[in-house]
């Protein structure tokens, strides 16, 4: 899962009640042959044999549909690693939903992408982990990937699929930020997505490696304004500002369990892709329960769903329903508890805490990843 | 780098690429433009506008069937199309 932007939600006016889900992002696997540190998977990252069969996700996608989706992300870990996702994707297609593909583009050949494409996929969205090969292997924990994902767009250019580059930026890239935007020109992708960071799952474990400085944020926005308005017309930037140096928070997922539907490896539905490191939810199971039973009555999207969980001062601020008090996600990651308000809102008791943690942690002192395996996450959630 | 930005003139012939599709949303009732990451929901003007970007006819050409076809002054309907298709050339998608 390359994405860190549950913020990009799509244009649309948002609607007295959430009675469908717009999208469903649809993690096949947690197997990568990359390691970001900064990966929104859980640190618990699930093992091969307890992935969901074909047979299920094409269940899963059928409900989708029906249940009112417009839009699957097929996403991870590195989806390409499923063999049956040609299956999917033309499942996807025979009952209209438009397919996103979210893949680091280092295990696909001409061959793949040719019928992944022919299987009538819609959209690829391409991450980088920096504008030139050193820092990409490196930050990605994979050797000559950076050359892969190169040919990689260029066949994906190829066929004529519309191309989005991400880039999650932090403190050891940002300073390449004005050549990661040449980089998506250079490769003719009409979007590129922005992404700060977020305070939660492995990034939360790598904070002290990657938030950036007060400065560089700054100097960030500038440049991504700039470019704006030097690319209007050419590429669509997407981005998606960090909110710990913030006054107010971000909406997240367009509100808890009001537009998005994640499913994991193994079946677990979460109302985001990050909701698993709330360690004080338990999640319902597909295909145990439906989608549409999940979506409308399970505990966990009913739980902060809406504005009737919310505690003060969210409960009488004019924002509540523009923010949905935040990030759950951040606020269990921070305070402990997912009840609370996300502390990136300057009305939160913790919002000091949360600065301070921000202004600490970019000034870390070391530039070293723990990276992202298997065995890395089973000793920490030993530990 | 080649690439520049597409002016939108009365003589571009637009058409949606590949990865943007025109939908009905049967559960929302509603047209709805599906694209990279983005879905936009189209009003009554707009779905008509879009309907007719099929890389066949030009913006004048479309402008003046529009006009026709709601009876209404051609240059203020050219007006509103050529906006309409910068503004979805602008955010990539639309060829013209
Ligand atoms: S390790 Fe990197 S490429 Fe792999 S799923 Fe995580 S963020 Fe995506
Ligand atoms: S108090 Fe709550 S609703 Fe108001 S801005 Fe802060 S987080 Fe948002």
């Amino acid at each position: 899962m390359t994405s860190q932007s549950p913020a990009t939600a799509p244009d649309i006016k948002p609607g007295t009640a959430p009675a469908f889900p717009l999208a469903i992002l649809a993690e096949l696997t947690h197997r990568c042959p990359l390691q970001c540190p900064y990966c929104s998977n859980p640190v618990a990252l699930e093992a091969a044999s307890a992935e969901l069969d074909t047979q299920t996700w094409l269940k899963a996608i059928e409900e989708a549909a029906d249940l009112g989706a417009l839009q699957i992300h097929l996403s991870g870990g590195e989806p390409t690693s499923r063999k049956d996702l040609e299956l999917l994707i033309a499942k996807a297609n025979e009952v209209g939903l438009y397919s996103n593909l979210i893949t680091a583009g280092v295990l696909v050949g001409e061959d793949r992408l040719n019928s992944l494409s022919d299987a009538g996929l819609d959209h690829v969205q391409l991450s980088f982990q920096d504008s030139e090969a050193a820092g990409c292997d490196r930050i990605g924990g994979f050797k000559g990937g950076f050359e892969k994902k190169l040919a990689f767009a260029d066949s994906v250019n190829a066929l004529g699929i519309p191309l989005t580059v991400n880039m999650v930026v932090h403190r050891q890239n940002l300073g390449n930020l004005e050549s990661m935007l040449e980089l998506a020109v250079k490769l003719s992708a009409r979007r590129v997505e922005i992404a700060h960071v977020q305070y939660y799952g492995w990034a939360y474990v790598n904070r002290a490696a990657l938030m950036p400085t007060r400065e560089q944020l700054e100097r960030a926005t500038e440049i991504v304004e700039a470019a704006r308005e030097d690319l209007k017309g050419i590429l669509v930037i997407d981005y998606v500002v960090p909110d710990y140096y913030a006054q107010r928070p971000k909406s997240c997922m367009g509100g808890w369990g009001q537009q998005f539907l994640n499913i994991s490896p193994a079946g677990k539905v979460l109302p985001c892709h990050a909701a698993e490191s709330i360690t004080s939810l338990s999640f319902d199971r597909f295909p145990e329960k439906s989608l549409r039973e999940i979506w409308e009555s399970s505990e966990a999207f009913l739980k902060y769903r809406g504005t009737d969980w919310m505690p003060e001062p969210c409960r009488g601020c004019e924002r509540r329903e523009i923010d949905w008090g935040g990030c759950r996600c951040q606020a269990f990651a921070i305070t402990g508890s997912a009840d609370n308000v996300d502390p990136a809102c300057v009305l939160s008791p913790d919002h000091a805490l949360l600065q301070a943690l921000a202004e600490e942690d970019s000034h870390g002192q070391s530039d070293d990843f723990l990276y992202r395996t298997r065995r890395a996450g089973l000793e920490l959630e030993g530990a | 780098m080649t690439v520049e930005r597409i002016e939108i003139t009365e003589t571009s012939v637009p058409a949606l690429p590949r990865g943007v599709k025109l939908r009905f949303d049967k559960q929302r009732d509603q047209w709805v433009l599906l694209a990279p990451e983005r879905l936009f929901v189209l009003d009554n003007i707009a779905l008509e506008i879009v309907k007719r970007c099929k890389g066949e006819a030009n913006i004048d050409a479309i402008a003046e069937d529009l006009a026709k076809n709601f009876s209404a002054p051609k240059d203020v309907v050219l007006k509103d199309v050529i906006a309409l298709l910068q503004d979805l050339s602008d955010k990539r998608i639309l060829t013209a």
